[in-house]
C-alpha cells in the first residue's frame, strides 16, 4: 500500500478549490451571447388553461421570445419520461399521463411549469412574464396521500381513480399462514413524511447550439450526464445523441434530485436553436422548493407475526406512495423494487408480503432522495420490529439479535439475496460505544432533573451497489446500471481516469485516485480523475444508490488489471524477458529472481515511444478501458442507537448521543466515510424531528422557504460516536459495500424509537417537532385522558 | 426584484427631506426584512434611502438610569457592547440570540422596531424595559408605538434616531425559537423596575407584541417564578402556525416566563 492508497485517510483533493471558492459551477458558466430564461409557474394546484395570451410580454424590454407547450408541441418535442415499467398485480403497465415539459391544457401542481420567457437579463424576463396572460379554470385539487384514489378530482385521464399502479411482492398464501398461526400479531401505522431534498447549490441549465457545427452543449447540474443526454435524445428528442454533449461540473449536492431530466434543462437546450443563443436559467430557493423532485410521502399499515418463541414468522404491509402529478424520471421504481426488497431487514423472515398503491396527486413530482425507498422500508421494519420487542416484553437489542440472519448468502422472500454480514458483531460495538449497560442510570439521573429519556435502535439493511443490468432489466428498469471506466495513462507516467461515475459532494477525485495509487504504485498527485462531460467520458450510469464504489470503481479496477497485463507486455520486450516471467510489484516491473526492474513510469514512456517493439504483436500505447457489471446488490448494514432527552415542558428533543456501526466492506477512506455518515445521520435526523413538506388543501406549499421548512442545523446534532466492523463484499473486486446513504436510511427508526421510548408511547409521527412531543407527553402524564 | 432609485443622505435632516420629496419610498437599514421582500417582488418601492452613511444613528450611551442605542446599531453591536452588557445584561443577550451571524451583523434595532414583526425579538425588550423611542419628530413610549402585527405609530416619512431603555434591577429574555427560522415562536422578557415588574411576550400573540398583567401583578409582589403557578394567558389571542397551534403557544408563554424570572432572578 502506498500513503495514498486505500484505507489511507486522505484530505480530499477537490476541497482546496471548493473552499478557495474556485469551484465551478453551472451558474459559473457564462456563454457570449447568452440570454436568461425564466419560467412562468402555476399559481394553482390544480387548472385547465383555457388560453394563454404571451402578446403583452413578447413586447416587453429585452425579450427575445415568449414560448408555450405549443411550441414545443409544433416542434414535436416529446414529454419527460419515466424510465422504470412498473406492472400492477393484474398484469397491466403503470398508467403514465402525458408530461409536457411545458404545459398543454392543464397545470396539475403549484410550479408546474407554463410559460418561459427568454430575455437579454433575468429582470427582464421576470417582468415580462408577469404581463403574461393566462386564463385558468381553477379546478379542485387532491392533495392527500391517503385519500388520493377516493377522491373525486382527476389528475390525469389515464387514471380515473388516480392509481399509478397496484403493485406487490411477495408470498401471500405463505405469508397468511404464518399470520394464522402467529402467537402474537403487532401492528402499526405511519406515515413517511415527504421531503424537499434542498441541495445547496440548486438546479441550473445552460443550452447551447452552435449553427456550424450543428451541435447542442447543455451544462447541467447532473448526477448522470450521459443519462441525460440519452434521455434528452432518444425520448424527449431535442438533440441526436452523437449531436448533443452534456457537462455536468461541479455539482453542489444532489441527494438523488440532480438524477433526473428535467423541464428546464430541457427547455435550455430547445430554445437555444430557436433563439439562436445561449440560453441560461438558476433556479432560485423559491423554484426549487416548488420544482425540484420530492422525496419519500408514504402511508403505510404494516403488521408482524412472532411465534410463541418470539421468532418472526410473517411480515405484510400495505404502503400508498405519493408519486405526485407527474411520473418523474425514476419514481415509479423508488416506492416497489427499491422499497419492498429491503422488508426483510436484518431478520430472517419466512415469509413476507407487500402490496404498494402508487398513486397521482396534485403535488410536486416524488422521486429518489437519499436513500430512495429503502429508508422508507427500514421505518416500516425498524419501527414494527421495536413496537414487537416492547408487546411482548422483550429488550429490543435482544430480540433483534434472536432474529438476525446468520447463514449467507440468505435468500429473502423478496427477491434480495444477502451475499455477506454480521449483524450481532455490529450490535456488541453498538451497545458497547453506546454504553448501553448504564441507560438506565442515565434515564434514572434524567427523571430527577424533570426530563425523559429513551433510546432507540436501528438495525439497518440496505441494497446499493445498483445493480446487476440482467436483474433491474427482468424488473422493469429501461437501462442497465453498470459503470464504465477508461485509464489513461501517459508517457510521464501520470494517470487519467475517465469515469462514469459523477461526483457532486462525494470526494471521487480523491478517493479513485487513492485505487490508482493503491494498485500502480504511484501518487495520488499524478492522477487525474475526470468526470461529468459526454465529449470526454464515453458513457457512464452517473451516482446513485451508493454505486460509485461498488460498482464506478470496480470498472476502474478492470481497466487498471487491463493497464498492468500491457505494461507487462511492454516490460518483457524493454527488459528482453518474457511476459511470464514478468512481476508487478510496489509500483515496479520487474523480472522474477532478477534485480532488473523499472517503474511504472518508465514503462509508460517505453509503451509511447515504442522503440523495443519489434513488429507489429504488440501496440503502442498505455490506455485501457472496462466496463464493469456487478453481480449482485451490496449490503451495507449496521446498527444505529439515538438517546434522546425529551423537556416534557416545551416538547424539545435534544439527541444525547448518536453511536453508528456500520459494516460497509472494506473502506478506501475513513475520514469520507464517515463524512457521509456524519451527513447522512443529519439528514435522518431533518427527517425526524425538523423537516415536513406540508400542502394545503388547495394544493399550495406551505413549507415552501427556510422560513417553514426547517433544515437540520449543527446545533441540532450530537458529536457522533461512529465505529465500524468489516466483513468484505464478495461480489465486487474490491470488497466494497457502499456508505453515502446509510445514515439517512438508520437514522429516522433509531430517533422515533427513542423519542417513544422515552414517552412510553407510540404515538408520534414524523417529523417529532417540539410541539408534536409536548402533546405526546401530554398523553404520556395523563394515560387515563388520552383513552 | 423591481428597478428603484438609490439615495444614500449623510445627515437624518437630508434622509428626511429626501423622504418627503421621493415617492413610493421606503428606508433601508440593514436590509434583512425588506431586501428579501424585493428580491421576492413582495415589494417594490421605487425609492430607497439608505441610513448607513448617518454617524448620528450611530453609538451607545449611559445616562442615569438609561440606556440609549442608535437606530443604525447593529444586532452585534448591541451583543458585544461592554456598556449594555453592564447596564442591561438580558439586552444584550437578546440580541445576541437574534438570527445568525449573518443576520446580526446587519440587521439593526431600528429595522427591527420599525418594522414590528410578531416574532421579533426587540419589541419584547421595548415593551419590558419600558422603552422611549426617540424620532426625528417626537418621542413615543414603546406602550403607544407597537399597534399590531408590522404595524407601530410611525407616520411615513418619520425616522427613528434612537431607543432609550430604562435599567431594570433585573431582567432576563426566554426565547423558545422557531425551529425553521430562529425567530420566537414564544419570547418572554420580564424585567423588574422601581415601579414593578414589566412582562412582554413576542412571536406568541395573533395581535403582535403584548404585555401580560396579570404576570406582572404577581411579579410586582414577589420576583419569583413561584409567583406566576396558576397564571396563564388565553389561548383565544394566540397565533397559530403549523409549528405551533394556539394552545402550544399559550402553554410555552407559561414556561418562558417561568424560566425568564427564574434566569432574572439568578442572575441577583
Ligand atoms: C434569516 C433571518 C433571521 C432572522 N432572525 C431574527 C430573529 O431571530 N429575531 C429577530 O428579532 N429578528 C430576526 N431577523 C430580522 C433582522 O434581525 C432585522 O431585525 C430585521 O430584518 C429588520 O432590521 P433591518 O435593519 O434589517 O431593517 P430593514 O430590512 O432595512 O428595514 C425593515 C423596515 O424598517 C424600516 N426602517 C428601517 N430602519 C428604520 C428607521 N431607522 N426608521 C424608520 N424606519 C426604518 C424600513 O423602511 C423597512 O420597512 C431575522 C432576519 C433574517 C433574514
Amino acid at each position: 500500500m502506498t500513503a495514498t492508497g486505500i484505507g489511507a485517510p486522505v484530505r480530499r483533493k477537490e476541497d482546496q478549490r471548493f473552499v478557495t471558492g474556485q469551484g465551478r459551477y453551472v451558474d459559473d458558466f457564462n456563454r457570449p451571447g447568452q440570454a436568461h430564461a425564466y419560467f412562468l409557474r402555476s399559481p394553482h394546484a390544480h387548472a385547465a388553461i383555457r388560453s394563454i395570451d404571451t402578446g403583452p410580454a413578447t413586447i416587453m424590454p429585452g425579450v427575445i421570445a415568449v414560448f408555450t407547450g405549443d411550441d414545443l408541441a409544433a416542434d414535436k418535442i416529446g414529454g419527460l419520461i419515466c424510465g422504470w415499467m412498473i406492472h400492477s398485480k393484474d398484469g397491466s403497465p403503470m398508467k403514465a399521463g402525458p408530461h409536457p415539459a411545458l404545459a398543454q391544457g392543464k397545470v396539475r401542481y403549484v410550479g408546474d411549469h407554463v410559460a418561459v420567457v427568454i430575455a437579454e437579463t433575468l429582470a427582464q424576463a421576470k417582468d415580462a412574464a408577469e404581463a403574461i396572460v393566462v386564463d385558468y379554470d381553477v379546478l379542485p385539487a387532491v392533495v392527500d396521500t391517503a385519500q388520493a384514489t377516493k377522491a373525486s378530482v382527476q389528475v390525469h385521464e389515464v387514471s380515473p381513480d388516480n392509481t399509478v399502479f397496484n403493485w406487490h411482492l411477495g408470498n401471500k398464501d405463505e405469508t397468511e399462514a404464518a399470520f394464522a398461526r402467529a402467537k402474537h400479531v403487532t401492528k402499526i401505522d405511519l406515515v413517511n413524511n415527504r421531503l424537499v431534498p434542498n441541495p445547496i447549490e440548486p438546479r441550473a441549465a445552460v443550452g447551447e447550439y452552435d449553427f456550424g457545427t450543428d451541435n447542442y452543449t447543455l451544462y447541467t447540474t447532473s448526477q448522470n450526464p450521459h443519462v441525460a443526454r440519452l434521455v434528452l435524445s432518444a425520448f424527449i428528442g431535442v438533440a441526436p445523441e452523437h449531436k448533443l454533449r452534456v457537462i455536468a461540473p461541479d455539482v453542489g449536492g444532489g441527494f438523488g434530485s440532480k438524477i433526473f431530466i428535467y423541464a428546464e434543462e430541457t427547455v435550455c437546450v430547445w430554445a437555444a436553436k430557436k433563439v439562436k443563443r445561449p440560453v441560461k436559467w438558476t433556479s432560485d430557493r423559491s423554484e426549487a422548493f416548488l420544482s425540484d423532485a420530492h422525496g419519500r410521502d408514504h402511508v403505510t399499515h404494516a403488521e408482524m407475526a412472532t411465534d410463541e418463541n418470539g421468532k418472526i414468522i410473517g411480515l405484510r404491509v400495505h404502503t400508498t406512495a405519493n408519486l405526485g402529478a407527474y411520473l418523474s424520471t425514476f419514481s415509479s421504481s423508488v416506492p416497489t423494487y427499491l422499497y419492498a426488497p429491503l422488508l426483510s431487514g436484518q431478520y430472517d423472515i419466512p415469509a413476507i408480503y407487500c402490496e404498494v398503491d402508487g398513486v397521482y396527486t396534485n403535488t410536486a413530482p416524488v422521486d429518489a432522495y437519499r436513500g430512495a425507498g429503502r429508508p422508507e422500508a427500514t421505518f416500516v421494519v425498524e419501527r414494527l420490529v421495536e413496537k414487537t420487542a416492547r408487546e411482548l416484553g422483550q429488550n429490543p437489542a435482544e430480540f433483534r439479535r434472536k432474529n438476525y440472519i446468520t447463514q449467507f448468502p440468505h435468500a429473502t422472500p423478496v427477491i434480495m439475496t444477502y451475499d455477506t454480514g454480521d449483524y450481532a458483531a455490529s450490535l456488541d460495538k453498538a451497545l458497547e460505544i453506546a454504553d448501553y449497560k448504564n441507560f438506565q442510570q442515565r434515564k434514572q439521573e434524567s427523571a430527577r432533573r424533570g426530563k425523559l429519556r429513551g433510546i432507540g435502535f436501528s438495525s439497518y439493511i440496505e441494497a446499493c451497489g445498483i445493480a446487476p443490468s440482467q436483474a433491474v432489466g427482468s424488473l422493469g428498469a429501461g437501462v442497465g446500471l453498470w459503470e464504465s471506466a477508461e485509464v489513461r495513462v501517459n508517457p510521464t507516467g501520470s494517470v487519467e481516469v475517465l469515469t462514469g461515475s459523477h461526483s457532486h459532494g462525494q470526494g471521487h477525485e480523491t478517493t479513485f485516485a487513492q485505487l490508482v495509487s493503491d494498485r500502480l504504485g504511484i501518487s495520488i498527485d499524478q492522477v487525474s480523475i475526470v468526470h461529468g462531460d459526454t465529449d470526454k467520458v464515453q458513457f457512464g450510469m452517473g451516482t446513485y444508490g451508493s454505486r460509485s464504489g461498488a460498482v464506478g470503481m470496480s470498472a476502474i479496477a478492470k481497466a487498471i488489471d487491463k493497464v498492468i497485463a500491457k505494461g507487462k507486455k511492454v516490460a518483457a520486450h524493454v527488459l528482453e524477458a518474457s511476459e511470464g516471467d514478468i512481476e508487478f510489484k510496489d509500483g515496479r516491473f520487474g523480472v522474477a529472481g532478477t534485480d532488473r526492474s523499472m517503474a511504472f513510469g518508465e514503462i509508460a514512456l517505453q509503451a509511447y515511444i515504442a522503440h523495443k517493439f519489434s513488429g507489429q504483436d504488440l501496440e503502442p500505447g498505455l490506455k485501457e478501458g472496462a466496463f464493469y457489471d456487478p453481480t449482485n446488490f451490496t449490503f451495507p448494514a449496521g446498527v444505529h442507537i439515538c438517546e434522546v432527552e425529551i423537556d416534557p415542558d416545551t416538547g424539545v428533543t435534544k439527541i444525547e448521543r448518536w453511536t453508528a456501526v456500520d459494516d460497509f466492506g472494506v473502506i478506501i477512506n475513513p475520514m469520507i466515510v464517515e463524512g457521509q455518515v456524519h451527513g447522512g445521520i443529519a439528514q435522518g435526523v431533518g427527517q425526524a424531528l425538523l423537516e415536513g413538506a406540508f400542502y394545503d388543501e388547495s394544493g399550495q406549499l406551505i413549507t415552501a422557504s427556510f422560513n417553514d421548512y426547517c433544515m437540520p442545523r449543527a446545533i441540532d446534532l450530537p458529536s457522533f460516536q461512529v465505529g465500524m466492523t468489516v466483513t468484505p463484499c464478495p461480489s465486487n473486486p474490491l470488497g466494497i459495500k457502499g456508505c453515502g446513504e446509510a445514515g439517512a436510511i438508520a437514522a429516522p427508526p433509531a430517533v422515533i424509537n427513542a423519542i417513544t421510548d422515552a414517552l412510553g408511547h407510540e404515538d408520534i409521527a414524523m417529523p417529532a417537532t417540539p410541539q408534536a412531543v409536548w402533546r405526546a407527553a401530554q398523553k404520556a402524564r395523563m394515560p387515563m385522558a388520552a383513552e | 426584484m423591481y428597478a428603484f432609485e438609490y439615495h444614500r443622505p449623510t445627515s437624518v435632516k437630508e434622509a428626511a427631506s429626501l423622504a418627503g420629496q421621493a415617492e413610493d419610498m421606503k428606508f433601508l437599514a440593514g436590509g434583512h426584512t425588506l431586501l428579501p421582500t424585493m428580491k421576492l417582488r413582495l415589494a417594490g418601492p421605487s425609492n430607497l434611502i439608505d441610513l448607513g452613511q448617518i454617524a448620528e444613528l450611530r453609538g451607545i450611551e449611559r445616562s442615569g438610569d438609561t440606556i440609549t442605542i442608535g437606530a443604525m446599531m447593529k444586532h452585534a453591536e448591541v451583543a458585544s457592547s461592554a456598556e449594555v452588557k453592564q447596564a442591561i445584561p438580558a439586552l444584550a443577550e437578546m440580541a445576541e440570540l437574534i438570527g445568525d451571524p449573518h443576520v446580526r451583523n446587519r440587521g439593526t434595532i431600528g429595522g427591527s422596531i420599525a418594522n414590528n414583526d410578531p416574532s421579533a425579538d426587540y419589541p419584547a425588550a421595548c415593551l419590558a424595559l419600558n422603552a422611549t423611542i426617540i424620532t426625528n419628530q417626537r418621542k413615543i413610549a414603546a406602550d403607544d408605538f407597537f399597534q399590531g402585527i408590522f404595524t407601530t405609530a410611525l407616520e411615513e416619512g418619520e425616522i427613528i434616531t434612537q431607543v432609550s431603555f430604562k435599567i431594570p434591577s433585573q431582567a432576563a429574555y426566554a426565547k423558545f425559537r422557531n425551529p425553521a427560522s430562529r425567530y420566537a415562536l414564544v419570547g418572554v422578557f420580564v424585567a423588574k423596575h422601581a415601579d414593578g415588574a414589566r412582562v412582554a411576550v413576542t412571536g406568541a400573540g395573533s395581535n403582535g407584541v403584548f404585555r401580560v398583567p396579570e404576570m406582572e401583578q404577581a411579579l410586582s409582589g414577589n420576583f419569583a417564578p413561584e409567583a406566576l403557578d396558576g397564571i396563564a394567558v388565553s389561548q383565544d389571542e394566540m397565533n397559530s402556525d403549523i409549528h405551533a397551534d394556539a394552545a402550544y403557544r399559550a402553554h410555552l408563554v407559561g414556561v418562558m416566563a417561568r424560566r425568564a424570572v427564574q434566569a432574572a432572578s439568578a442572575r441577583g
